[in-house]
């Protein structure tokens, strides 16, 4: 089976007035049909321009390159502008960060939604109406009808990032890019958020890129998972072998700074990783967590590390691992 | 949004009456009008005949209650120059001026709207430089200079345009030149810089990432947000074009306000003066309330606090 | 094998050996690179040496008036001579030095208007945002209805009024153009009072002087810099218009506005009357401005916007 979306060596470089930073390296990952990946990370390891890179949206000062990016087959980096608009929001939308700001302060709810519809399909505004009343209810939204009418000011946070689901599904996508939907949320709203995503992917049988740095939410929504540091992928690999056998340093150490129910007692202190991440500007080698790993030996500078693979889907890139590969 | 109407109204009021008081007061004190009315070489007994003839013996604040309460109902005194009524010269003249700023706005707005939009949506290229340079030189030329340039040029080497008076459109052509050049560098500025920030904003990239065509983006959702802060400055700037077109005026000898301001200073005609500032002034406060109006209209963020 | 490496080399390609430079550096750097910066600082340094060089400048007394030469052309025209390099004017004096003397004028009205719309502007702005509340309100009333009055039109009656000089000039011009001033410092003063570390000097019992000279002053300078050299140019502008209309600096005082004005009768026969005063004006003001967009550009922490 073909996958939905299939990247493949994905360079994405920012030309700064400190020099150049290559915000992503050397990625590749493959979304199947109506799955969940995630990509996991701590802030700035480049895991929000993979998203925009895919999405084409990238700033004026990012350059992107790739051997492939494929969506449902077409490559989509060979496509122009205007083709390519024509798939965002319609095959695939993307989930910001931010709901305050990302909604249009000078136009209602519904005039924003309905939009999203009619830029990409020959539909009359009342059956565009009728489908934005309709996903709306689905978000968890009640008395949508009169919800349309409202400005974007006059809706909480987590209110917003609802519309802006209900806005990414108007087309019927088959692939959804959700950008840390839940990190400008209040905690308690969190939860709702990530399991309205979760249920709706489900229901719509969408194909889902989910970029967090909660390793808590990934282990309840996502099927496979690319674990990422400093640009490049550290480890990749199914839900369940990265919880139950985590081979990369950096991964082990995430893992420490979760907890996780019957392992985990009572009073004991969660982990952390020291130091902080390198800003990935000039020329780079080696392995890029080596300046906070404790197990780093001179090696770990060489030059040219590689992932290595070790099953169809399963691939690290450490030569010291702390554990037998044999184990995974 | 009937309290933000009414608000606005009662502030523009409080400040119109301030605004009145201060101008009678600066008039008044800067000079003697009986010395002036008296005329030069006027024995001191005729200048205080004089004085207390037009009641400027009394106490100040007196004289200003009378001459508002009068100007409320639309009598502005007499000019004892011309011994005509105020009114009726203001009448007369203001459909010139009017023109003259309306239309300078205008010309201002049709150059610095899509000059500014593409210098946001080209940066750094030669239309951006192009916008740049007519605002920073605007910004730079004395609009009486530029009235004069233009009537060299136009006027005398070209004779393409009528260098003065305002009897057909096409006397109006330079000085609305002149004038609106003076408001262009401010509008495009804000223009510019406003769609530059909207561009670069969380709701454009929404927007980009449903798959709206550039034209949709660029006019729904960037003018639509970038144009709010230009509607307060355009009335703003209109209000400092009626102020100052007493210069072009009397450069284009066009028979407006400004020139009957300017010809009643040079006589110390009083009244006449109090009376133009007191009109341009009010303009001014009607056109930034109306501009608020306009603003609360164009944001659904104001029209509901 | 790989080589051995020292620790040092071991972090470099992590990209950790980037030195960020600090922000005085990329100032200075942008400073060096920024053309506006530059070009505009040197046209404003040469209209100063001109104006403190200008009795080795003038070969001729810029008030002596020669009728037998009177409208001699300049160096370029066919009919011009070295003598008086920029011809000479209606009453025979050398225009040259007159324009070497306007520019002390200008500068003199310049930055004098400046120096007080300066004080009254900053310190209405900073009671208006330290304080906020009533007195924020205060202080925005008044600012509205300084811009609700018509600038140019009170500014030329009161000269008028009170009889044209330089004094009587510099006052008015500098009671009317405190507006920018008192804005931009009230909203800037907002922003940094607002900051974390003005609130823990507060926390720490530092008086209000103290806060206002030691914690808000210093991260104003920029902004007050920046507002005064564009306040400059509205100066020197607005004196210019004044004086072109007869009410602002009298003859024979060589004011560039003058100058224009009294060459503005012969101005269709020899043009040049008017466009070397202008251009004098237009490089001074044009050298202010972009001199101050520079400084703007450069001292902005996201660098030119």
């Amino acid at each position: 089976m073909s996958a939905l979306l299939e990247v493949k060596h994905l360079n994405v470089d920012l030309n700064l007035p400190a020099g150049t930073l290559h915000a992503v390296r050397d990625v590749s990952f493959s979304v199947e049909k109506g799955k969940t990946l995630s990509l996991v990370g701590e802030s700035g390891c480049g895991k929000s321009m993979i998203a925009l890179a895919i999405m084409g949206l990238l700033p004026p000062s990012g350059i992107c390159s790739a051997e492939k990016i494929a969506f449902e087959g077409l490559d989509l980096q060979k496509m122009s502008e205007k083709k390519m608009s024509t798939f965002r929001g319609a095959r695939m939308a993307m989930i910001f960060q931010e709901p305050m700001t990302s909604l249009d302060p000078c136009y209602t709810i519904g005039n924003q939604l309905v939009e999203a519809l009619t830029e990409h399909k020959k539909v009359s505004a009342r059956e565009a109406r009728d489908r934005a009343v309709f996903l709306l209810e689905k978000v968890g939204i009640t008395g949508s009808a009169s919800r349309l009418k409202q400005y974007p000011h006059q809706l909480s946070g987590g209110l917003r990032q609802r519309i802006m689901i209900a806005m990414g599904l108007m087309c019927g996508p088959s692939l959804i890019i959700a950008d840390e939907p839940t990190t400008a949320l209040d905690v308690t709203i969190q939860a709702q958020i990530m399991g309205l995503l979760a249920s709706i992917q489900q229901e719509f049988n969408m194909g889902m890129i989910l970029i967090t740095h909660d390793l808590g939410v990934v282990s309840r929504v996502a099927d496979d998972v690319v674990i990422m540091y400093c640009g490049q992928v550290v480890e990749t690999g199914n839900i369940k072998e990265i919880f139950n056998n985590p081979i990369h340093p950096y991964t082990r150490g995430l893992m420490e700074c979760i907890p996780v129910p019957g392992k985990t007692k009572p009073g004991e202190k969660l982990g952390s990783i020291p130091g902080i991440v390198p800003t990935p500007i000039g020329d780079l080698w080696g392995c890029s967590f080596r300046s906070r790993c404790s197990l780093a030996t001179q090696e770990c500078a060489a030059r040219g590390l590689e992932l290595i693979k070790i099953s169809d889907k399963r691939s690290f890139r450490c030569i010291n691992p702390p554990v037998t590969i044999a184990d995974a | 949004m009937l309290i933000y109407t009414l608000k606005r109204l009662g502030l523009a009021m409080i400040v119109m009456v301030t605004v009145s008081l201060i101008s009678f007061m600066l008039l008044r004190v800067s000079g003697d009008p009986a010395i002036s009315l008296a005329g030069e070489g006027a024995s001191n007994e005729e200048i205080e005949f004089v004085r207390i003839q037009y009641g400027f013996d009394r106490p100040l604040i007196i004289q200003y209650f009378e001459w508002a309460g009068r100007a409320l109902h639309g009598d502005l005194g007499d000019s004892p120059y011309l011994n005509q009524p105020v009114a009726q010269m203001l009448r007369e003249r203001m459909g010139v001026t009017v023109i003259l700023g309306v239309s300078a706005l205008s010309f201002a707005m049709i150059l610095s709207i899509p000059l500014g939009m593409l210098a946001a949506i080209r940066p750094n290229t030669w239309i951006d430089r192009v916008a740049l340079s007519i605002s920073v030189m605007g910004q730079a030329m004395p609009s009486f200079w530029f009235g004069l340039i233009l009537i060299i040029f136009f006027g005398v080497h070209l004779r393409w345009l009528p260098i003065s008076g305002s009897d057909t459109w096409r006397h109006f052509v330079m000085p609305t030149i002149a004038l609106g050049y003076y408001a262009t560098p401010a509008i495009m500025r804000l223009v510019r810089s406003g769609m530059i920030e909207v561009l670069a904003s969380d709701h454009i990239r929404t927007a980009r990432a449903k798959g709206l065509r550039w034209p949709r983006i660029l006019f729904k959702h960037t003018l639509r947000n970038a144009i709010i802060p230009v509607v307060a400055v355009a009335a703003v700037q209109l209000g400092f074009m009626l102020g100052g077109s007493i210069v072009i005026e009397s450069i284009f000898a066009l028979n407006g306000l400004g020139n009957l301001a300017w010809v009643s200073i040079s006589r110390s005609d009083l009244p006449v003066v109090q009376a133009i500032v007191l009109f341009l002034s009010t303009t001014y406060i009607i056109l930034t309330f109306l501009a608020d109006l306009l603003n609360a209209f164009l944001d659904p963020r104001i029209r509901s606090t | 094998m790989p080589p051995v490496e020292t620790q040092q080399q071991f972090d470099s390609g992590l990209g950790l050996e980037v030195v960020f430079p600090t922000p005085g550096q990329i100032m200075r750097r942008r400073m060096l690179t920024h053309k506006g910066f530059i070009i505009g600082g040197l046209m404003v340094l040469a209209v100063f040496i001109v104006a403190i060089f200008a009795p080795y400048i003038a070969q001729h007394d810029p008030y002596h008036q020669d009728l037998s030469n009177r409208m001699i052309t300049p160096v370029w025209s066919e009919t011009g001579s070295w003598e008086h390099p920029l011809g000479t004017d209606a009453m025979g004096r050398d225009y040259l030095s007159r324009l070497a003397y306007g520019a002390r004028i200008s500068l003199f009205i310049g930055f004098s208007c400046m120096a007080i719309a300066a004080v009254i502007g900053i310190s209405l702005g900073l009671i208006a945002g330290y304080f906020g509340g009533m007195a924020d309100m205060i202080v925005s009333f008044i600012i509205t209805v300084r811009l609700a009055l018509p600038a140019v039109l009170v500014a030329i009656a009161v000269v008028a009024l009170m009889g044209g000089s330089i004094q009587v000039v510099v006052m008015v011009l500098g009671c009317l153009i405190w507006d920018r001033f008192a804005v931009i410092l009230r909203a800037t003063t907002q922003q940094i009072r607002a900051m974390d570390y003005v609130q823990a000097a507060k926390a720490a019992g530092c008086s209000i002087p103290w806060l206002m000279i030691r914690e808000i002053m210093p991260n104003l300078l920029n902004s007050i810099v920046i507002v005064a050299t564009l306040e400059i140019g509205r100066a020197i502008l607005l004196e210019a218009a004044l004086s072109f209309l007869g009410m602002g600096v009298q003859p024979p005082t060589p004011s560039w506005g003058l100058m224009i004005s009294e060459g503005k009768d012969m101005m269709l026969f020899d043009p040049y009357l008017v466009t070397i005063p202008g251009v004098a004006l237009f490089f001074l003001v044009l050298g202010m401005n972009l001199f101050g967009d520079g400084l703007r550009d450069v001292t902005s922490p996201e660098g030119r916007s």
